[in-house]
């Protein structure tokens, strides 16, 4: 058996869980996971701005930290923290823990290979909307395949101890160790799918043992020291999932169901670069106190094509807010609402988006929001997107004059202007399975 | 009778791109049938009304008790591009617990 935990469900996600990981149990892998779709733009910006950087500047200092014990307890660290950025982010942590060799899996940037893709015949088209890439070629700022576990069990086979991935698939990250222990071939289909679930369960860290679940939330023990999640995995392809003892949180079938349900589209064809799983196949049971074992994972030969994710400019966004209290603080925030809009409108300005939520009345729940009658107090929350910046800038204007023109009593406006962003669309198209060609390299 | 969604089930919600998808999970291996019969696609897109611009499609998990919905532009054009409070549809979990589901008497009994 091995056992392979996550650490990181994206980058952000509470810094002593790896730490806590390695001290309190015994462990093999720890895996972390880093990328999100909006964090490979940033990390594309930072690199343009200084060759150094593009990476997830969490893991070097997280690895400095933790050198020690992973040497003494011998437990390698799978990241894809490399973001777009894998060998400067390896010496980094090379300096911080120079006795750990470090290996790290390229391949996954194809930004500078748009060009010649498009023209060898392949529209990389999103795969939503079926637009070809070459109708936002000129936006484009980041460009990634998602590449599979194999790439990343080679690095492991280097005797690396620390590996570095950009762009790996969430599961990958804990199929490769599997990969590379077992030596699973690439036709084990079932068994790639076993890790894949397993991955899936992890790569969101506590979401597996007890943070955001319903499952009779209020008696969820000790969530202020969670435990995150271990699987642990036989060579069968069978594995339970489990966290150290005296560890908070808890782990049971309904929540490791509720996490198994968690962004996924078609159970039965859940898509990987190394396989597809079927999640209807599997049978899932309690195996003990915060154990939960799955048997049976069904799965097939993965498709032709890898998937692309790429960012795209998309123009610019603001969002504003004003608070309007009891008597009628829903007809304020509405008349003031209208009153923003109008004088937006006799601006001239165009936007391709207008959206008003009031904040405690229906922000999140919409037309499912339960209805409320005469709150204490709303928040009217308004924002605006378009492709000119100016008409944006010019939005963010419109809000604070309502203190004096405006419905009785409006306040909370002790942020100042809304500030501009630039909005980052993301698109996925496929490429031939092919055309990325993974390496290996040791970092000295 | 009528009785809300969440005495049945509980829910988790996400996002992939423009889409939302929530997992719906029979407290009660026994009520999965209730859940396939009575939480259609078509009452979860009824449900959230505007929220959700496109198709609802919905997959069944036997092997879980439970369903998985997949609702079709319904983040204002994805997380980092959407101007909503829940850019990346996570309380669309919580929003669907409120849906009325009709069961009998006998169905409901533990």
């Amino acid at each position: 058996m091995i056992r392979i935990a996550n650490g990181q469900g994206f980058w952000g996600d509470w810094l002593e869980a790896p730490v806590r990981l390695v001290e309190q149990g015994p462990l093999d892998y720890l895996t972390l996971d880093y990328l999100a779709e909006v964090t490979m733009s940033i990390l594309q910006k930072q690199r343009q701005s200084d060759p150094a950087l593009g990476y997830a500047r969490d893991f070097p200092p997280l690895i400095g930290r933790i050198a020690n014990t992973v040497l003494e307890r011998n437990v390698c660290v799978i990241a894809n923290a490399g973001g777009v950025n894998p060998v400067a982010c390896a010496r980094a942590v090379r300096k911080l823990a120079p006795d750990l060799k470090t290996a790290v899996v390229l391949g996954d940037d194809i930004l500078e290979r748009l060009d010649a893709f498009i023209e060898a015949g392949y529209p990389m088209q999103d795969i939503d909307t079926g637009q070809p890439l070459a109708d936002v070629r000129d936006r484009v700022l980041s460009a990634n395949a998602y590449i599979g576990a194999f790439a990343l069990a080679e690095a492991l086979a280097t005797g690396a101890q620390v590996v570095i991935a950009g762009r790996s698939s969430d599961a990958a990250l804990a199929l490769a160790p599997m990969i590379y222990r077992y030596g699973w071939e690439e036709t084990d289909w079932d068994r790639l799918a076993a890790g894949v679930v397993a991955g899936h369960i992890i790569e969101c860290g506590p979401q597996a043992t007890g943070g955001n679940s319903q499952v009779d939330w209020q008696h969820i023990p000790d969530l202020d020291e969670i435990g995150y999640p271990i699987v642990e995995m036989e060579a069968d392809g069978t594995f339970c999932v489990a966290k150290h003892p005296n560890t908070g949180g808890c782990i049971n079938s309904a929540v490791i169901k509720e996490q198994l349900l968690y962004e996924i589209g078609d159970p039965r064809e859940y898509l990987t670069p190394d396989c597809v799983a079927d999640f209807t196949s599997f049978r899932i049971e309690d195996a003990g106190p915060d154990r939960v074992r799955i048997t049976g994972v069904r799965g097939g030969p993965p498709p032709e094509h890898l998937k692309v994710s790429i960012s795209v400019a998309a123009g610019w966004k603001a969002v504003g807010t004003l608070v309007f209290t009891w008597p009628q603080a829903i007809e304020k925030a509405r008349a003031a609402d209208a009153i923003v809009r109008k004088r937006l409108d006799r601006l001239g300005l165009s936007f391709d988006q207008i959206y008003t939520e009031l904040f405690g009345v229906n922000a999140c729940h919409g037309p499912a929001a339960p209805l409320v009658d005469n709150p204490p107090e709303v928040q009217l929350r308004i924002g605006v997107r378009g492709q000119d910046r100016a008409a944006v800038e010019r939005f963010t204007r419109e809000l604070v004059p309502l203190i004096l023109s405006g419905p009785p009593g409006a306040t909370g406006y002790g942020e100042g202007r809304p500030v501009v962003r630039e909005v980052v669309a993301y698109r996925s198209a496929l490429v031939p399975r092919h055309e990325i060609r993974t390496r290996v390299e040791v970092i000295e | 009778m009528k009785v809300p969604l969440a005495r049945l089930a509980h829910t988790r919600s996400g996002d992939k791109g423009d889409r939302v998808n929530i997992g719906v999970i029979a407290w009660q291996r026994k009520h999965y049938p209730v859940l396939v019969r009575e939480v259609t696609a078509a009452r979860v897109k009824a449900h959230f009304g505007s929220l959700v611009q496109g198709q609802v499609e919905r997959f069944e998990l036997p092997n879980l008790g439970a369903l998985n919905f997949l609702l079709h532009r319904a983040l204002d054009g994805g997380g980092t591009v959407s101007l909503r409070t829940d850019a990346q549809g996570k309380t669309f979990a919580a929003g669907l617990l409120s849906l009325e589901v009709e069961v009998d008497d006998r169905e409901f009994a533990d």
